[in-house]
């Protein structure tokens, strides 16, 4: 492998399989390490309750972007799922008493489970008409976490005790949110290593050959039902555990954190951060986590000019989000990765332009 | 039996008024192959336009009418020519989100401008009630599935009759055919999201009339799509019998079972059609080949 001034050529199938070839990729890797080693030093709680609440929506967004971004099979029903997840592992731990770890484990098995039944009726359908079905899902899900008594003791919230990492207890408001930041870190550095070399197996090229030509995927022998089924199942698990870890993060869980507009809110992130790439669900998660906030720091600081927007802000913000996403579509289809990718090649191709 | 003459007729009214919103959806979709998900968005802009006219410019009723159907024209158009098109030849999940994307912001612009309370306006339709059989029925929803009935009939002869239904047709049909006959396929395109447009102004303008002016119209939208999948998601026949049976459906579910049922149930039997017959009633099998 050698990289030279007007690319990388590859010299043996090692060297093509790496997941980073250039010495720049390995100082960007190094340098993000650093930066987020000492993130929870440098930052007051409230940030970091942000970071936490980013980590969080990178595990969800990197899960839906194996179906959606991989698989080409349009999800609207994320929001259920990290129900079903939030849900099982809240009532699993504190009922049931299992300890937390497995219990985490069951929801996102669980959560599996209830999301390979929902993609049934994508080995029929595909497109538009399982973008429908999924609406459907969310709905029924959404109806059942609301209405089913049993689920919440007829409080309608659920309350979480505080997390209990094998005899480790998460501390009180001080240290909380950095003890936190800790165990979502590792978590969604497991997630994304785990889907970005699930596409480098049999499985993840199976699910791509789906999404490209189902019809000619088959005619070369994949599975398509399995495919298919195991997109859903793969996918989400990860949903389960990005719902679990909401749970016992936010330390209660109400039917109000699981609607369509979540469902959509992840739909927006992996389409913001580039449809069918993993380093794109998270630049996603990350802008569209920071977005709400941005928006409301920018309305609080304009508002001696422009009144209306703090006056408006929920308005604004949902205004701002609707037009964030379809100027990304129409702009930029790719998505912010393509727009990451474009800025290192203009670097690595340099002088030349191509 | 009175409850049930009652319930009848509050479910037709509700079923003629989705199938009115249905009748949009199915337009866009049959003429440019878009699934529309702000068609409630359309309802609750065209119900706030007239709103406008009508209450806060004080027009007449009949130049409210006209002033809310040039909007929502315009608005049509719009969306057709700055969002849509540029997304022509895009894989179906951006297309479908490019919609989601465009329902947030129409909501958002109607509660910056409107803010969320609801809004009163003097009744259009007559109001009063009717006996029938012994069950006492409003007026007004009486009147509201004689003019989904007109205005269902009115489109259906246009399809048929006028030069530009049948080009539609013919866009919908076959694009490239339809190209070399010398059909302009974007004027048909335009025309599908201001007729989209028009019937869901409509469609919104009978919601207000029935309940309120207020951000709960837009939950019609998303009842588009079980009565699409039931009726044929490319079937104007199919958006009447879809909206008449989950109208119906609906109501029967809250009167004679449980209110809070009612809302889940049209999903529950959209997933079962779509496991049974995912093409709906009336609705064409595809064929796939590579």
């Amino acid at each position: 492998m050698a990289a030279t001034a007007t690319g990388i050529h590859h010299r043996s199938y090692t060297s093509e399989l790496r997941l980073r070839a250039t010495r720049a990729e390995y100082f960007r890797l190094g340098l993000m390490t650093v930066l987020l080693l000492i993130l929870p030093f440098v930052l007051d709680n409230f940030w970091l309750s942000q970071a936490n609440l980013i980590l969080i929506a990178v595990i969800g967004a990197v899960g839906l972007n194996i179906l959606v971004g991989y698989t080409g099979q349009i999800s609207l029903g994320q929001g259920g799922f990290l129900a079903v997840g939030a849900y099982s592992s809240a009532i699993l731990s504190d009922r049931i008493g299992l300890p937390t770890p497995l219990a985490i484990l069951v929801a996102v098995l669980l959560t599996a489970a209830v999301g390979t039944f929902f993609g049934l009726p994508g080995l029929r359908l595909k497109g538009l008409y399982l973008a429908i079905a999924t609406l459907a899902s969310q709905m029924i899900i959404e109806f059942v976490i609301r209405r089913w008594d049993w689920l919440t003791l007829g409080q309608g919230y659920l309350n979480v005790e505080r997390l209990n990492l094998f005899g480790f207890q998460i501390g009180g408001r001080q240290v909380f949110e950095q003890q936190w930041y800790w165990v979502l870190l590792v978590l969604a550095v497991l997630t994304v290593l785990t889907a970005r070399n699930l596409f480098r197996t049999g499985l993840g090229r199976s699910f791509m050959a789906v999404r490209d030509q189902d019809i000619a995927a088959e005619a070369i022998g994949v599975n398509i039902p399995r495919a298919k089924l195991t997109a859903f199942a793969v996918s989400s698990g990860f949903v389960g555990l990005a719902g679990a870890l909401t749970a016992h993060y936010s330390e209660v869980v109400s039917w109000e954190k699981f609607t369509l507009d979540v469902s959509i809110l992840y739909l927006a992130m992996i389409i913001v951060g580039g449809l069918g790439s993993i380093a794109g669900a998270v630049y996603g998660a990350i802008f569209m986590t920071m977005l709400p906030e941005l928006i409301r720091q920018l309305s609080l600081g304009l508002g001696d000019t422009l009144p209306f927007l703090a006056d408006e802000l929920p308005a604004v913000r949902n205004a701002v989000f609707g037009l964030v996403i379809i100027l990304f579509l129409i702009l930029e289809p790719r998505g912010l990765d393509r727009i990451w990718h474009r800025i290192k090649d203009y670097f690595r191709y340099w002088p030349f332009r191509y | 039996m009175s409850t049930f003459i009652n319930q009848l007729a509050y479910g037709l009214a509700d079923g003629s008024i989705l199938a009115l919103a249905a009748l949009g959806f199915v337009l866009i979709y049959k003429a440019t192959g878009v699934i529309n998900f702000a068609q409630g968005e359309f309802l609750l802009v065209g119900a706030y336009m007239f709103y406008t006219a009508f209450v806060v410019l004080n027009l007449p009723l009949v130049v409210a009418v006209v002033f809310g159907v040039v909007v929502a024209t315009l608005i049509g158009v719009l969306v057709e020519r700055l969002i849509l098109r540029p997304m022509v030849g895009e894989n179906p999940i951006s297309i479908i989100m490019v919609t989601i994307g465009l329902s947030s912001l129409l909501k958002a612009l109607v509660q910056a401008f409107y803010g969320t309370s609801p809004k009163r306006q003097p009744p259009i339709l007559p109001t009063g009630s009717v006996e029938i059989l012994g069950a006492t029925v409003p007026v007004n929803r009486l009147a509201a599935i004689a003019i989904a009935a007109i205005v269902l009939t009115a489109f259906t002869v246009f399809f048929r009759k006028s030069r530009h239904g049948i080009a539609m047709r013919a866009v919908a049909d076959d694009q490239q055919a339809a190209m070399t006959m010398g059909i302009s396929v974007r004027r048909i395109f335009a025309l599908a999201w201001a007729l989209a447009a028009v019937s869901a102004l409509i469609a919104g303008v009978l919601v207000g009339d029935i309940s309120a002016v207020d951000n709960n119209i837009a939950a019609f939208g998303l009842l588009v799509f079980p009565v699409v999948i039931l009726g044929g998601l490319d079937s104007v026949p199919g958006t009447i019998i879809g909206g008449l049976t989950i109208g119906l459906l609906k109501q029967f579910t809250a009167g004679y079972l449980d209110p809070g049922l009612a809302t889940v149930i049209p999903y529950i039997v959209l997933v079962l059609i779509l496991l049974v017959r995912p093409y709906g009633i009336f609705g064409e099998t595809r064929i796939e080949r590579v």
